[in-house]
This record gives structure tokens, C-alpha cells and sequence, in this order.
């Protein structure tokens, strides 16, 4: 079972925010098919806020075909997003981590690896477009 | 749209002191409502008078289809806390679920119990030695228990430190989830109100100056800044709410159905916070200019 949680300050409405927790969570593994989501009332009640904005990011998620509610019971993950490459995760971490290991002892801090970081993957993705 | 509470121009008038006068607005069913406004608009009177604490001076309100504490079967359908939650203080906790049992016909005893001791309130304890936060939550769940269809809630988080805040804000949502109720909460607390209402009214000076369902209402306000004009170029359908200038800039906060195309505005999305304030601030603007009409020559 996953937990939500909310950023007041990142100005994305809470239903998304609780959108892209499911799916950031199914891309990494950390839900699978069948598990069920957290029930509304729980939810609502944990993080304090509205139940209709919790079946509404679950109804968004059904319309996407990667959730489906069981009427009384709750609402399960239907599909998957990892598109098979979830074997190929664990190696690609490893590699990311020497790297990070190397740009640390290279003097980056935590800020200047993020903006390299976004940096080589925009122009990277402009690489692709073009 | 079914309403829960809908006034006709309601009045309330305190010796020669109009506390509300000609307030029209109609609650919807089935929601969250978070009524916001300033200090002295009538937020306080108006729920009051919906709970059937005091009858209006003027005009008409009609709760749940009904006259506010019309007899036993209103006021049953109906949970009221005012401002500061009122328990009684020489009262044990224990006491009050009693009270509760003897005063309300549909009283759920199950779940006041299960409240009371998820919060690990001692049923011992007398409510004045509760904490504020604790005395709050207490009086939540004798509003709760007695199973209304309709919760008003006056300001009910405004004295309760953060962590007391979020804890009655659960119990709430957490409710609300579970029976389906109706709820009206005042609060000048943006930031709550943007997490549990789903409904919002901006009151001020007894006026509805906007009244929608909040993602609505986010979805067609917009913040434009771009090089310094006159708000009354822009094209038709776009509703100046609230606009400041400087000698290069305009930055406007607009109502608009569609998207705003023109490129010299940049447009970016509101708070929740940025609206109640543009609503209250157009409203406190036109209150100046009203006065100054006024004077006579």
C-alpha cells in the first residue's frame, strides 16, 4: 500500500499531486497490478482533505485504464507503466550512483548535480527532437 | 442544485447596528463550503441565524427546506459549533456523551465512543481542564455523533495550533467521507480551506461577491503581467477582478470562461489565497469609492 502525501506550496491541485504519486509509484515498481490504493476515507482522513478530491483523482486514474473500483471493497491498480523495463532498473541505478559518487568527489553539491543533472536531459531530449 | 441553506435578503439587525442586512446566497448540497471574508461580514451572524441561535431582523432563510430550529426534527438534522467550542467546562467528558445520548434522537453512541478514545481523550476529565485543541475535537463529535445532515462550523480551527488544526481538519474530512454530510465552515484560513472545501463563498459586507465550486472558480481566474495598458483594452468576456500598475507593468487578476491568447500578457494560474484577496480587496475598493460619492457637496 502506498501513502500519500501533499506539497501545499507546488501550486499543483491535490487531485494531481495524488495522480502522479500512483503513477510515479507504478513506473517505479513500488505498486504492481491488483494492489489496492488507499481507501478514500483513509486517505481524506490522513492528509485532512476533501474525500471528492480523492475519488476524483481515483476516477481520473480508472479513465486511464490503470485503476478500477470494486464497489464496496475499494479501488485496485489495473495496469502497469513500467513498459517491461523494470528489470533494467536496478543496473541503470547502480550506474547512476558511481556517477553521483564521481560527481561528488568532483566538488558538485546537491544543487549544481540537479541543474547538470535537467540540463544534459533537456539538451538531450532537444537532441532527439531535432 | 439543491440547497442546504438559501436566504432572501436576510437582515440582522443589533439595536441600530445592521449585523448582516439583504443577504441572498444559497449553499449547495453534498459539499465542502468554505465561507471567507473579512472580519465583520456578517460570517458569524449569518450561521447563527442558519443554526437557529437567532432569528433574522429581515428577510427569509430556508435550511434544508426547513425554518432554522423550526422544532425537534430541524434542529435534529442540524450540527452547529460556534465560535471557540463550547463545551461545558464543570462537565466530564463521559458527561457530555450523556448529554448527547438524552438530547439528540439519532445519537450514535458507537462512534462518539470510538472518537473520544482514538483521541485518547480520558472520559474522566472534566471538559475545562481540556486543552483547547482536545475541547475542539470534543465538541466535534457531539456535533458528529448527533448524525446531522448539515455540520456548521463557525471558525472552528482559528484558536487550535497547527498540529491541534490538522488533527480536527482529519476528524472532519474523515466524517465527512464516511456520512456524506454537509458542511459550512467559516475560516480566514486559505491554505485549510484549499485542502477541505470543494465549495467556496467569498462574503463581504453581507455581499456574495463570487460563489462557485473551487476548482471552477481556479480554472477561470487567471494572473496576467505584461508591459503596462489599460485594463479596458482587453478583449470582451475577460472580468477585471483586481489590477495594480507600476510605470512599466500591469499585473491583472481576471474572470474569463476561455484562454487569454494575447502574447504580450503573461498568464499564469492562481492560488486560492490570490482570489479571496482580489475579491476582497475589488469589494473593500468599491466600499471607498461608495463613501466618497457620498459626500455631500
Amino acid at each position: 500500500m502506498i501513502e500519500f502525501h501533499l506539497d501545499g506550496r507546488s501550486g499543483v491541485a491535490p487531485y494531481l499531486q495524488l495522480i502522479h504519486q500512483v503513477r510515479h509509484a507504478l513506473r517505479l515498481g513500488m505498486l504492481h497490478e491488483g494492489d489496492q490504493l488507499p481507501k478514500v476515507k483513509d486517505v481524506a482522513a490522513g492528509l485532512a482533505i476533501n474525500p471528492n478530491t480523492v475519488l476524483k483523482a481515483y476516477r481520473e486514474l480508472e479513465y486511464e485504464g490503470l485503476a478500477a473500483a470494486r464497489p464496496g471493497i475499494g479501488t485496485f491498480v489495473t495496469g502497469t507503466l513500467d513498459g517491461g523495463s523494470l528489470a533494467a532498473h536496478g543496473p541503470l541505478r547502480r550506474d547512476l550512483q558511481r556517477w553521483l559518487a564521481k560527481a561528488r568527489r568532483a566538488g558538485l553539491d546537491d544543487e549544481s548535480i540537479e541543474a547538470l543533472f535537467a540540463s544534459t536531459f533537456r539538451s538531450a531530449a532537444e537532441e532527439d527532437i531535432a | 442544485m439543491t440547497a442546504v441553506i438559501q436566504t432572501q435578503g436576510l437582515g440582522k439587525r443589533y439595536r441600530r447596528l445592521w449585523a448582516l442586512s439583504d443577504c441572498t446566497l444559497s449553499v449547495p448540497a453534498g459539499h465542502v463550503v468554505g465561507l471567507v471574508g473579512p472580519n465583520g461580514a456578517g460570517k458569524t451572524t449569518l450561521l447563527s441565524i442558519a443554526a437557529g441561535m437567532q432569528a433574522p431582523t429581515a428577510g427569509t432563510i430556508e435550511v434544508l427546506g426547513g425554518r432554522p430550529a423550526a422544532g425537534a426534527a430541524q434542529l435534529a438534522r442540524v450540527g452547529y459549533l460556534a465560535q471557540d467550542a463550547p463545551v461545558y467546562a464543570r462537565l466530564s467528558v463521559a458527561d457530555h456523551l450523556k448529554l448527547g445520548v438524552h438530547l439528540n434522537p439519532a445519537w450514535d453512541a458507537g462512534l462518539a465512543r470510538g472518537r473520544i478514545g482514538r483521541l485518547d481523550l480520558d472520559p474522566g476529565q472534566r471538559a475545562g481542564t481540556l486543552s483547547v485543541g482536545q475541547r475542539a475535537q470534543l465538541a466535534l463529535t457531539l456535533a458528529i455523533a448527533k448524525r446531522p445532515e448539515l455540520l456548521i462550523l463557525d471558525e472552528p480551527v482559528a484558536s487550535l495550533d497547527p498540529l491541534a488544526r490538522r488533527q480536527f481538519l482529519q476528524g472532519l474530512m474523515e466524517s465527512v467521507a464516511e456520512q456524506g454530510l454537509s458542511v459550512v465552515l467559516s475560516s480566514h484560513l486559505v491554505g485549510d480551506l484549499e485542502r477541505v472545501c470543494d465549495y467556496l463563498i467569498v462574503l463581504v459586507a453581507s455581499r456574495v461577491q463570487v460563489a462557485g465550486p473551487v476548482e471552477d472558480l481556479l480554472a477561470t481566474h487567471h494572473l496576467l503581467s505584461g508591459p503596462r495598458r489599460d485594463p479596458g483594452s482587453l478583449p470582451g468576456g475577460v472580468q477585471v477582478i483586481c489590477a495594480s500598475h507600476t510605470d512599466m507593468q500591469s499585473t491583472l487578476l481576471v474572470r474569463t470562461s476561455g484562454p487569454v491568447l494575447d502574447p504580450a500578457w503573461t498568464v499564469s494560474e492562481v492560488t486560492l489565497e490570490d482570489l479571496v484577496l482580489a475579491y476582497m480587496s475589488q469589494a473593500a475598493g468599491r466600499s471607498r469609492r461608495h463613501h466618497l460619492e457620498e459626500v455631500p457637496k
